[in-house]
């Protein structure tokens, strides 16, 4: 009912604005003008052997194996771009297999990754789950089931994963994901310390690997109060030249609350397209009052109205962070981040419910997110500042 | 390939907590009369994805490569869809081809016409677009029939909908006309302030060379009614004759006339000529008005079939929407009547800006250039 009634102002709205869908055609004169830059170019070598192996596909697509590896290459290619056209173009390689319950192991759990990209987290565990009763030591099966579990704040599950990969590899891996979930849970300084070690002895750690590392000290760091050795590890981690759209998200965020806006710019500029990262390169330059914020503004309202024509859900958190910063329409605000913080449970998602629930003047509406924060002992100054503002709010 | 590391695993999933725009193609047809209209907006990387389009393979996509290809990315789309009047399949034929921009990118406008069996009935769509390349594609189709837009989302799961056309019954037909009378009067600036200006007086009687405040409110109530009932029987006698075409004047003269209307009525709170008068003021220029509301109807698509209907609803709105504004004006300029603030700020001030703005329109509309943003 809610939804439909979202759904009615924002295609109202766009009707009005004439936004969405409804902009008038043009037909060009000049032949050679440039309508569309291909984020893949035809030459690129990740993009001749995909192409090759899409073709393989095509000529034979029950092929178990090949059509693991052009799904593995497109999911590889979404969350280095944050593009969800490669997770639709994987879960197509995966068509034969799409109900199948009997499908190959590695097939099942593949399917679970991508509807975690969705944000279909319960179905997502579900498959993991069948994997793991078939494979019980599947290695990227536990670190996905502990990554989804933290993300729906079950830190006892996503521990007892991270201690179940000591039978599949050496301590880099099990000991990180033992001290990300500590991290989380009131034990952050010897988290730092622990991710350091392990930073430190496994000097030949891939670049991805170290990013992983050095983009979650960087956000403990943060936490327990040290900005200049957080932005270190964030130099760090850039330093390695991974295409990341975590990072530059975190990263932006961490100069956004440390008051260097134009840096946000600068680090943030050439990614509008990227619904992530163009949120934080607006607030930056609404914080400059730049004058590409109006256009940067406008785009991502275009988006959210966009998704919502869809009837998307999974972009809740920002738009949620947009309409509090930038529309300050808190109440919509706080609606999105309660709908979101059902469905997801990480740090920025308690700061956005949080916040609306400040600027809305709802401190009863933020009660799920203190419980969480009571319980977890999750430690972060932004948030219990908020909720000590909420319980000031509500009195005794 | 099971040599994915935690870090890549963890370090993914980060990425993934977050969104960006998913394909989508927008599908629009306008049914009126047996003829189906279409136009589809197809984003040029699905394209270049099913097709290809950049053939020198540099990663642009330019107007020329595009137009080299517009007969395969007709027929490949056409061969997608199906549109169905009565379950008869209609004949799908590409007339045009453009381009626009959406919120993430360039998109190919694809411009067709149906020629379907049969003329009336429930029209059904199929749509098989992309599902294969991507299944989270969606279709957003929006289906515009006698002033009524009904909207759905195709989706593998859902490719095929039928639309009643037929159950857009006379009375949600004008439930929708009513609706946009409404929203017209709302939106039209240009009818309020005519209005306006034209009650402002209303609260006051014209005594010698001096306003004074009316004593009782029925006084005020039956000026009112005067002058909106002058306005709309005005607008509704032209309304009607253009609507069934019986008189056309040309939209800019209309338009300017219009402005000038409101200059005028405004113009005489500033300096009076007419004070009891003012319903023949109403009269007569919402003659001209009517033609301005008549041309919104026409924008809105008149279907044949049920004009009377389209005509009755949409007049009817405009009334409701007016007596609104009316419902608000009304008590409190009597309440206000006797102060100082409704004297100058309301009455002379308000009359004097409204004298600009419509002295600014008039001048766009008679000169063709632009003055306001």
């Amino acid at each position: 009912m809610r939804r439909s009634i979202i759904i009615t102002i924002v295609v109202l709205g766009s009707v009005l604005s004439g936004s969405v869908a409804y902009a008038a055609p043009i037909r060009p004169t000049d032949p050679s003008v440039v309508l569309e830059r291909l984020p893949l170019k035809r030459g690129d070598t990740r993009a001749a052997e995909l192409a090759k192996d899409r073709a393989l596909l095509a000529a034979q697509p029950g092929d178990p194996e090949l059509a693991l590896r052009v799904a593995e290459q497109y999911f590889d290619l979404a969350s280095a771009e944050g593009d969800p056209r490669y997770i639709g173009y994987a879960q197509a390689a995966l068509a034969p297999w799409a109900a199948d319950r009997g499908a190959p192991t590695d097939i099942l759990f593949m399917r679970g990754k991508l509807l975690q990209w969705r944000h279909d987290f319960r179905p997502a565990l579900e498959l993991f789950g069948q994997v793991l009763q078939r494979e019980p030591d599947h290695f990227d099966a536990l670190t996905w089931r502990s990554a989804v579990l933290t993300v729906l704040a079950d830190y006892e599950g996503a521990r007892s994963d991270c201690r179940a990969l000591k039978k599949t590899k050496g301590e880099l891996f099990w000991g990180s994901c033992l001290a990300y979930v500590d991290g989380l849970t009131g034990k952050a300084a010897a988290a730092e310390q622990r991710l350091n070690g392990l930073l430190a002895r496994h000097a030949d750690a891939s670049p991805v690997n170290r990013l992983w590392l050095l983009t979650r000290l960087a956000d403990l760091a943060a936490r327990l109060g040290r900005p200049a050795d957080a932005d270190r590890y964030f130099q760090r981690a850039l330093a390695l030249g991974v295409t990341s759209q975590y990072l530059l998200a975190n990263y932006g965020d961490f100069l956004i609350d440390e008051g260097r806006p134009a840096e946000a710019v600068a680090l943030l500029r050439d990614w509008s397209r990227s619904d992530v990262l163009l949120l934080r390169l607006t607030f930056a330059e609404q914080m400059l009052n730049a004058p590409e914020f109006k256009a940067h503004a406008g785009a991502l309202r275009d988006r959210f109205a966009a998704a919502a024509l869809r009837g998307d859900t999974l972009h809740q958190q920002e738009e949620s962070r947009f309409l509090l910063r930038v529309e300050r329409n808190a109440g919509r605000a706080l609606e999105l981040a309660v709908a979101n913080w059902i469905i997801q449970r990480e740090a920025y998602d308690a700061r956005i419910l949080l916040e609306a629930a400040v600027a809305a003047g709802r401190p009863d509406q933020a009660q799920p997110v203190l419980d969480w924060l009571a319980a977890s002992h999750h430690e972060d100054p932004h948030l219990t500042a908020l909720a000590d503002k909420l319980r000031a709010k509500s009195g005794p | 390939m099971r040599a994915i590391v935690i870090a890549v695993v963890l370090f993914c999933w980060g990425a993934v907590a977050h969104a960006h725009k998913p394909s989508d193609s927008y599908l629009i047809l306008k049914v009126s009369d047996s003829r189906v209209e279409g136009q589809w907006d197809i984003a040029l990387r699905d394209l270049e994805y099913a097709i290809g389009l950049d053939a020198n393979g540099d990663g642009d996509i330019t107007w020329g490569e595009l137009s080299a290809r517009q007969g395969a990315v007709a027929s490949y789309a056409l061969a997608r869809l199906k549109v169905a009047v009565r379950g008869a399949a209609c004949t799908l034929q590409a007339t045009d081809h453009l381009v626009d921009q959406h919120s993430d990118g360039a998109y190919a406008v694809l411009r067709f016409a149906a020629t379907c069996p049969e003329a009336t009935g429930p029209l059904t769509v199929g749509y098989t677009l992309f599902f294969d390349l991507d299944p989270t594609h969606r279709g957003l189709a929006r289906i515009e029939s006698a002033g009524l837009t009904q909207t759905a989302v195709l989706s593998p799961e859902r490719r095929e909908q039928t639309f009643d056309l037929a159950a857009s019954s006379v009375w949600q037909q004008m439930w929708a006309y009513v609706r946009e009378g409404v929203w017209h009067i709302w939106i039209g600036f240009d009818h309020v302030l005519f209005l306006l200006s034209l009650l402002l007086p209303a609260v006051w009687l014209r005594v010698g060379r001096q306003w004074q405040p009316v004593l009782r409110f029925a006084t005020a109530f039956w000026d009112v009614l005067r002058v909106v009932t002058a306005f709309t029987v005005a607008h509704s006698i032209t309304l009607s004759l253009a609507a069934l075409q019986v008189v056309s004047l040309p939209s800019r003269l209309v338009e300017s006339v219009i402005a000038a209307s409101v200059v005028l009525a405004a113009l005489n709170n500033v300096y009076p000529v007419v004070s009891t008068g003012r319903w023949i003021m109403a009269f007569s220029f919402g003659l001209i008005h009517g033609f301005g509301f008549a041309s919104v109807l026409a924008d809105l698509g008149l279907p044949r079939g049920s004009l009377v209907t389209a005509l009755f609803g949409f007049n009817v709105g405009v009334e409701l929407g007016q007596l609104a504004i009316v419902a608000v004006f009304l008590p409190v300029a009597y309440a206000l009547r006797a102060t100082w603030f409704y004297r100058r700020v309301i009455f002379l001030g308000g009359s004097a800006a409204v004298v600009v703005l419509a002295g600014a329109w008039l001048l766009e509309r008679a000169l063709n250039i632009r003055l306001l943003s």
